[in-house]
């Protein structure tokens, strides 16, 4: 059994524990906080299944996108709410 | 198997570790910046060292080398956005739990 499959098993099922919060959360920043912690399990996923297929050159630049994207999307959201000013 | 690939094991076991405490401390803490307080800083540290591992079981090459560069960009951007966002709900007016209200006034 390959390790790297045993991790990312574990973290897939770690995705779907976080799902909960994210789903039956309360409040709109409960929701946020659970969707970045799923970006950033999921950019660790994507690495995983670069070194399970044997090509880790192609995945890791999809795996930099998706940081890219997280930050950015959590950093958007935390924006649009402190000048909207209210939950 | 090489040495490279048995020194990556403990780094990926301890990331897992990491993941896990961040995951149960989203699940049950009381409260919204609790959950952040486990998050903010057990991602950041899982996401480090389970990089820290791959990036080890690869050995040296440019793969590696923008693997280390995805690890020292979420060292950077984990804490912001959880700045960010905490300070959101602090200007919205979220107050943050305490356990009870009459012994802090």
């Amino acid at each position: 059994m390959n390790i790297f499959l045993l991790f990312g098993m574990g973290l897939f099922a770690l995705v779907f524990l976080c799902l909960y919060r994210a789903v039956f959360g309360p409040g709109v920043l409960n929701r946020i906080a659970a969707i970045s912690a799923i970006g950033t399990k999921t950019l660790v996923i994507l690495l995983l299944m670069g070194f399970i297929y044997n090509r880790v050159e192609m995945f890791v630049d999809i795996s930099m996108v998706y940081a890219l994207l997280n930050f950015i999307g959590t950093i958007t959201a935390a924006k649009y709410l402190e000048m909207k000013g209210e939950l | 198997m090489a040495i490279l690939h048995i020194a990556s094991i403990p780094f990926l076991l301890v990331g897992f570790f990491f993941f896990l405490a961040a995951t149960v401390g989203l699940l049950r803490f009381p409260d919204f910046f609790c959950r952040l307080h486990a998050t903010g800083k057990g991602d950041t540290l899982a996401v480090l060292l389970s990089l820290i591992g791959l990036s080890i079981y690869e050995g040296f090459s440019l793969t590696s080398l923008k693997i280390i560069f995805i690890a020292v960009f979420m060292f950077l951007a984990q804490p912001t956005s959880t700045h960010a966002i905490s300070r959101a709900a602090m200007r919205c007016g979220l107050e943050p739990w305490v356990k009870n209200k009459e012994e802090i006034k």
